[in-house]
C-alpha cells in the first residue's frame, strides 16, 4: 500500500475523541469504537482497553461489541476499498459472476489487489434496481463491471494522491 | 432562462449524475439537485423547466459527454416528454413520495411550497390524543414488515409516563423516545434510502408529529452505514430544520420540544430487528431482546419508545394533512393506504412504485416493471426481502397486501420485489438464505445460530446427491424448528425462502451440482 489516508495511531488523539462521547452519551461504547475507526481507519487493540476504561466496562465487553459488527476492523483498511454487493437483487443480475471476475482481475494484478484489498462482501447497498452494485472508496456504483470498477479505482486513487 | 434538475440520489449518482450536473454548470446553466423520481432505469434522468415550479420535461440516461456536446432537445432519442405524464409515474398514487424527485431535498422553502409542514401544523392544532386517533383511524400499519398497527403502538407509548434512563436515579430527567428504524438491510429495498435522500424533512416532520402524539422529547434515526448519502442528506436536513425552528424548543411556536439525532449502524443486518436495534443504540452487541417487556413500555434505555420504520413515520405527515378517511379509503381489508413497492433485481424498469395495497404482483412486474432486464423468461420472484418467499411465475396474481401474501405463504416485508430470470439456480438461492442467516444471526437463540449452519450443510448434501430423501426431510424438520423456536424474524423467517424454493422449484435441488457458495 503506497497511500496513507489515516493518521498513525496515537493514544492521546484517541483519548480526546473518546472523552466527549463518554461525557455526553448514554451507552457510548459503539459510538467510541466508530469514532476511533473514523479517525484512524481501524480500531487498534490499545483503543479497546482505553474505551473500556473510559466507559467503565470490562475490556471483554468492548471486545464483544467490536467483534459483533462487520464494519469494525482491527487492521488498516486498503487505500481504495472495493466492496461488491453480495445480496439477492445483485445476484439476479450477475453479482456472483462479477465477484469471480473481480477476484480474477485482482489475482492478475498484484498492485490492484493491494490497493483495493480483499473484497469483503457487503449485503445490500440500496441500489437494487441498478445492480450489480459496488462501493468504490465509499462511492456507489451501479451496473458495475470489471472495467468500470478499474476506472473508478484509478479515479479514486488519483483523488487520494492529490489530497 | 431554463432550470435544469439533476437528481442527487445515490442511485442516480451511481450512474454518473454528478458529472452530468457539473457539465451543465460548466455550460453556465442553472442546476437544481432534486431527489430521484424513482424511475431508476432512466437515471440519470435530467429534467428541464422554464420556471422553478413549472412543468418539467426530461431526458433519460444522460451522460456528461452528451451535455458537453450540446444541450439536449425534444428531437433527442432520450427525450421522455413531460415527466409527470410518464405512464410509470402517472399511474402511481404518491402520498409518502409526493415530493421525492420534485423538490430540492434540503431546501426548506421548496418543502413548504409543496405542502410540507401542513401535517405538523394540523397535528399541533389538535390534542395529542386526537393525533393518535387519526393515525389509528387511518389504518396505518408498520412498513418494516411486521405490520403492527401504528396507532396502537403510539397509544401504548402515550399512556406511559416518561422515565429516566435505566440505572439513573429516579430524579434524573425523564424521557420518551421516537426511534426510527432506517436499517433497511433487505436486499431489493431502497425506499427508506430514497425518502431520506429525496425528502428528509418529511421524515423529520413525521417524527415530530409522533413526538407530539406520544409526548416524546428525543428522536433517533438508526441509519445503516451502507447509506452514506442518506446519512449526509438527513444530517443536513436536521441542521436546517433546527435553524428553521422545525426541531428544537417550541417547535412552530408551540410548546413542543423535540430534537433528532442520527445513529449510524455498523454493518449488522439483525440490527434491523427492533430490539437488536435498541441494543445497538445503547452501544452493545446487537443481540435480540426477549419480549415482553415491549419497547413501547420499556424501550431505549428503559424508557417508553416508539419504534417505527422510515416509511411508517413518513406516511404520517400526509395522513395528518389529507385526513385519515382519505388514506383509509385506499387499499383493502386491513392493508390500508399506500405502499411503496420497490422493483429490483433482474427487471427492465426497476424503481419506486407507490400505490394502494392490493395491486397484483403481476401488474407490478409486467405493467410497471416491463419483465426481466435480460429479456430471458422470468423464473422466480422474491417478495419481502431475504426472509421473504420465492414465488413462481404462476403465483403472481396474488394481491400485494399483508394478508394475501401471508395466505400465499409469503410476506410483504418492506415491499421489495426482486426478479430472477431462468439462469437462477434456486437451490443456490436457498443455500444463500441459510448462509446469510449464518453470517447475520445475532447468536442468542439456538435454532437460528446452529440451525442456519446445519441448514447450509444439509442443502449442500442434498445438492451433492447424498441421501436426498432423508436430507430433504431433515431440512424441512430443521426449518420447522427454526420457524417455531427462534426468538425473532431472522431465524424464524429464514425458512421462508428455503422452503418456498424447495417447494416451487424442486427440480433445482434434484440435479447433483457442486456447491459454489
Amino acid at each position: 500500500m503506497s497511500i496513507a489516508r489515516y493518521p498513525e495511531w496515537q493514544a492521546e488523539a484517541a483519548a480526546t475523541l473518546i472523552a466527549p462521547i463518554v461525557a455526553a452519551e448514554s451507552g457510548p461504547v459503539l459510538l467510541c469504537l466508530q469514532a476511533v475507526q473514523a479517525h484512524f481507519g481501524y480500531v487498534p487493540g490499545d483503543a479497546v482497553g482505553m474505551i473500556a476504561e473510559a466507559c467503565n466496562v470490562s475490556r471483554a465487553d468492548v471486545h464483544g461489541v467490536f467483534t459483533f459488527y462487520a464494519d469494525l476492523r482491527d487492521t488498516s483498511p486498503p487505500a481504495v476499498p472495493v466492496r461488491l454487493c453480495a445480496a439477492e437483487a445483485c445476484q439476479a443480475v450477475g453479482g456472483r459472476k462479477l465477484k469471480t471476475d473481480w477476484a480474477t482481475a485482482c489475482g492478475e494484478d498484484a498492485e490492484l489487489a493491494a490497493l483495493t484489498g480483499v473484497d469483503e462482501p457487503i449485503f445490500c447497498l440500496g441500489n437494487c434496481a441498478l445492480g450489480p452494485a459496488a462501493l468504490v472508496d465509499g462511492e456507489l456504483m451501479g451496473c458495475a463491471d470489471v472495467a468500470r470498477l478499474k476506472g473508478a479505482v484509478t479515479q479514486a486513487q488519483a483523488a487520494v494522491e492529490a489530497s | 432562462m431554463s432550470i435544469w434538475f439533476v437528481p442527487r440520489d445515490a442511485a442516480a449518482r451511481s450512474m454518473g449524475a454528478d458529472a452530468v450536473a457539473m457539465a451543465l454548470e460548466l455550460r453556465g446553466e442553472t442546476v437544481i439537485r432534486n431527489g430521484s423520481r424513482g424511475l431508476l432505469w432512466m437515471e440519470p434522468l435530467v429534467e428541464r423547466a422554464e420556471s422553478r415550479h413549472g412543468a418539467r420535461v426530461g431526458w433519460a440516461n444522460m451522460t456528461a459527454a452528451q451535455i458537453e456536446a450540446g444541450l439536449p432537445d425534444e428531437q433527442s432519442e432520450q427525450y421522455v416528454g413531460v415527466v409527470e405524464e410518464i405512464d410509470y409515474l402517472a399511474r402511481q398514487n404518491r402520498w409518502i413520495y409526493e415530493r421525492v424527485g420534485v423538490t430540492d431535498p434540503v431546501d426548506p422553502e421548496d418543502y413548504l411550497a409543496h405542502g410540507g409542514l401542513s401535517g405538523l401544523k394540523n397535528a399541533l392544532a389538535m390534542s395529542a390524543n386526537d393525533v393518535v386517533q387519526v393515525v389509528t383511524d387511518s389504518g396505518l400499519r408498520g412498513r418494516g414488515g411486521a405490520g403492527f398497527p401504528a396507532g396502537i403502538k403510539w397509544r401504548t407509548v402515550a399512556d406511559q409516563s416518561p422515565a429516566p434512563h435505566a440505572g439513573e436515579s429516579p430524579s434524573a430527567p425523564a424521557h420518551k423516545y421516537i426511534c426510527v428504524n432506517a436499517d433497511e438491510g433487505d436486499s431489493g429495498t431502497f425506499a427508506d434510502r430514497m425518502l431520506m435522500e429525496g425528502d428528509p424533512f418529511c421524515l423529520l416532520e413525521g417524527m415530530t408529529i409522533a413526538a407530539h402524539a406520544v409526548g416524546a422529547d428525543r428522536g433517533l434515526v438508526y441509519l445503516r452505514s451502507e447509506y452514506p448519502d442518506a446519512i449526509a442528506t438527513l444530517q443536513a436536513a436536521i441542521w436546517i430544520a433546527r435553524e428553521q425552528g422545525w426541531l428544537g424548543e417550541g417547535i412552530l411556536g408551540s410548546h413542543l420540544n423535540f430534537d433528532v439525532e442520527i445513529r449510524v449502524g455498523a454493518g449488522s443486518y439483525v440490527c434491523g430487528e427492533e430490539t437488536a436495534m435498541l441494543e445497538s443504540l445503547e452501544g452493545r452487541r446487537g443481540m435480540v431482546r426477549a419480549k415482553p417487556p415491549l419497547p413501547a413500555i420499556k424501550g431505549l434505555f428503559g424508557t417508553p419508545t416508539v419504534i417505527n420504520n422510515v416509511l411508517t413515520i413518513a406516511s404520517v405527515p400526509s395522513i395528518l394533512a389529507r385526513g385519515a378517511e382519505a388514506y383509509a379509503a385506499l387499499g383493502q381489508n386491513r392493508s390500508l393506504g399506500t405502499q411503496v413497492f420497490q422493483l429490483a433485481g433482474n427487471i427492465a424498469h426497476g424503481g419506486i412504485v407507490e400505490t394502494a395495497f392490493g395491486i397484483s404482483a403481476r401488474e407490478l412486474i409486467d405493467d410497471f416493471g416491463g419483465g426481466t432486464r435480460s429479456g430471458r423468461p422470468l423464473r422466480a420472484v422474491q417478495i419481502g426481502g431475504p426472509l421473504g418467499a420465492y414465488l413462481a411465475p404462476e403465483q403472481l396474481d396474488v394481491a400485494m397486501a399483508y394478508e394475501t401474501l401471508i395466505e400465499a405463504g409469503g410476506m410483504i416485508g418492506h415491499g421489495g420485489v426482486v426478479l430472477f430470470d431462468d439462469s437462477v439456480n434456486m437451490a443456490e438461492q436457498a443455500r444463500f438464505a441459510m448462509d446469510f442467516c449464518v453470517e447475520e444471526s445475532c447468536g442468542k437463540c439456538t435454532p437460528c445460530r446452529i440451525g442456519a449452519v446445519r441448514g447450509v450443510e444439509t442443502i449442500d448434501k442434498i445438492r451433492a446427491g447424498q441421501n436426498v430423501e432423508a436430507n430433504t426431510e431433515l431440512l424441512r424438520d430443521l426449518c420447522d424448528v427454526m420457524t417455531q423456536g427462534s426468538l425473532c424474524a431472522m431465524g424464524g423467517l429464514t425458512p421462508n425462502p428455503v422452503l418456498s424454493a424447495l417447494n416451487q422449484f424442486p427440480e433445482d435441488f434434484a440435479s447433483p451440482v457442486i456447491a459454489t457458495g
